[in-house]
């Protein structure tokens, strides 16, 4: 009976409960969609890492797994590198940021052909050129390039699309790295190392190795390094108190909008509240009607917001799929249903109370 | 003679209106036996609802005793009155007051699951609803029933506890003739045939008259 009454509420005001719910649904929406971009963008960011097939990166002084400025690096390092016991292979490579969360690579290509396997191109092919370059699918789906285009809006350089390649691999935009050094001021300089050991069991003795070689230097294991691209590591746990505060707006506003759409019912049923308590009904039995009605847009709204986010997520790979990437966080769906509902209980308690310890009287001769 | 089901000894009630204190009941002295119905009349702020007010548990006594089978309610909480009106009091109101989102058979079914009763009606208010003339009519919505309809939902509403006292505050009072002696007699009905104790308040001699007895109030108090 209960439910009945509440759904019958809801359904006398659809526009309010409507908007109610949608109003419940953003923040629901903008926490997933936030979370799903950082964790969407690491974790791409990781898989085209391991996507060069290296064992081990090495990164220089100063810096950390999400963290990397310049090209300090000697070229010749690698050379050091390529040298010691089980190592196969060493590849530097220079990487420079296009945009705040774009980077071009700068390659040998015939190096990281060796070892990653190559590229798998779906047009045209490698470099013919120092002033190629090979765009991902991604990149070229969103500024709509094909082979033999030309582009001028990569650090004011006029480049000619060599390739489409399949994405996974490196950054989303790779050019000769000696073009790159020149243009970036890096001559013979890279911004870190890629380390192929000669089979797996050696992985750890190579890294114990290259440490005594290069006091300073980071060097992480492939499966180190992509572990540390994780939300809390993202400018030394800046992205994680974002979040967070994200999370606190949506609970703000779950509180707020219940607060208001709560309210108002609770002023537009004084006189049923009245004829519930004429009835015998008790304070409790007026709070929970209220509650529930609360609950049930608490719910919806996160629901929708659920389904908001796969939304949002079509939208980004529609129109950036190159530059962002969002995950579906299935993890989080019961995280912000909970923070919904703590919004919107303590929203509808104000008016809840108040609708439960009105004055029976004074609620039926209400116009 | 057994003892009256409304015993009330100098009932006063007097409510705070800004600083002012206005008295409402100004020692009320009356007696209601079981089944009887009874009509009490009198002029505007002549004390009529407040004393309603009082017997129905909507608030309490400032003074005197009121007692209903026995039981004191003037010095009960608020849980107390509220259990008073779940079990003991049905309300009739001259606007209906029915929950406009609820169909009529829901309005009547919660006050059942209010009392805490089985939602599914005894087959005795199965003959009430038949007598009442509302049994084709308890899918609709209060918004498609007339004024007699919804004030005879109401009446159902009202007695499907099986209380002890129906209060009647202007049954008629939004009523056309024709459904206002339809709904009276309605009452006089269920105060016949199942000993039904009523006491209903009206402006309306004619009303008044369907009554057993008609008691006046004047300032707060019985005038005879």
């Amino acid at each position: 009976m209960t439910a009945r009454l509440v759904l019958e509420n809801m359904k006398h005001k659809p526009m309010r409960s409507l908007l109610s719910v949608f109003l419940i649904a953003v923040p629901v929406t903008l926490i997933l969609c936030l979370v799903g971009l950082s964790e969407g963008m690491l974790s791409d960011s990781a898989q085209r890492a391991r996507g060069i097939g290296a064992d081990i990166v090495i990164r220089p002084p100063g810096t950390s797994a999400l963290t990397l400025s310049g090209a300090p690096i000697p070229q010749k390092v690698a050379d050091l590198v390529a040298r010691q016991p089980h190592v196969v292979q060493a590849m530097g490579m220079m990487v420079h940021p296009v945009s705040n969360v774009s980077f071009i690579s700068g390659i040998d290509l015939a190096q990281f052909d060796r070892m990653s396997g190559g590229f798998k191109y779906l047009q045209g092919g490698p470099f013919r050129g120092p002033n190629d370059i090979i765009v991902d699918q991604y990149y070229a789906q969103q500024h709509k390039l094909h082979a033999g285009d030309e582009i001028h809006d990569v650090l004011n350089h006029a480049w000619r699309v060599s390739g489409v390649a399949e994405g996974g691999k490196l950054a989303r935009l790779a050019v000769p790295m000696t073009t790159l050094q020149d243009l970036t001021g890096n001559t013979g300089k890279v911004s870190q190392i890629f380390v192929k050991a000669d089979k797996p069991a050696n992985v750890s003795t190579v890294i114990t190795e290259l440490k005594n070689l290069l006091p300073g230097y980071s060097v992480y294991s492939m499966d180190e390094f992509t572990s540390l691209l994780t939300v809390q590591n993202v400018q030394g746990g800046a992205l994680r108190t974002f979040i967070d505060v994200m999370v606190g707006i949506g609970v703000v506003i779950g509180f707020a909008v219940v607060l208001l759409s709560m309210y108002m019912a609770v002023l537009q049923r004084t006189r049923e509240i009245g004829i519930l308590k004429a009835l015998g009904a008790s304070r409790w039995f007026i709070l929970k009607i209220i509650l529930a009605e609360a609950l049930v847009m608490g719910v919806s709204g996160t629901v929708v917001g659920i389904g908001l986010s796969f939304v949002a997520r079509a939208l980004i790979e529609w129109l950036y799929p190159a530059s962002l990437t969002q995950a579906i966080t299935p993890l989080w769906w019961p995280i912000v249903g909970a923070i919904s509902l703590i919004g919107v209980v303590l929203g509808a308690l104000y008016p809840g109370l108040s609708a439960a310890t009105q004055d029976p009287i004074e609620a039926l001769a209400y116009e | 003679m057994s003892d009256p089901l409304i015993e009330i000894h100098g009932l006063r009630k007097i409510y705070r209106v800004g600083k002012v204190d206005v008295p409402a009941l100004r020692g009320v002295d009356l007696a209601v036996p079981q089944s009887e119905f009874l009509a009490i009349i009198g002029p505007s702020g002549s004390g009529k609802s407040t004393l309603f007010h009082v017997i129905g548990g909507l608030t309490p006594a400032s003074g005197g005793s009121v007692r209903i089978g026995g039981q004191d309610i003037s010095s009960l909480t608020d849980a107390g009155r509220t259990e008073l009106r779940k079990n003991k009091v049905g309300f009739v109101f001259q606007k209906f007051n029915l929950l406009p989102n609820l169909t009529a058979r829901d309005n009547i079914a919660i006050a059942r699951y209010i009392a805490g009763n089985d939602l599914a009606a005894d087959a005795e208010f199965d003959e009430v609803l038949k007598l009442l003339g509302i049994a084709h009519r308890l899918e609709h919505k209060p918004a498609a029933l007339s004024g007699g309809e919804q004030q005879r939902v109401a009446i159902a509403r009202a007695i499907v506890n099986h209380p002890a006292i129906l209060l009647a505050d202007e049954p008629t009072g939004n009523l056309d003739s024709e459904n206002s002696a339809a709904v009276l007699s309605v009452m006089r009905d269920l105060n016949e045939r199942l000993g039904q104790t009523i006491l209903m308040i009206t402006h309306n001699p004619e009303a008044a008259a369907f009554a057993h007895r008609t008691v006046r109030m004047r300032d707060g108090r019985m005038v005879e």
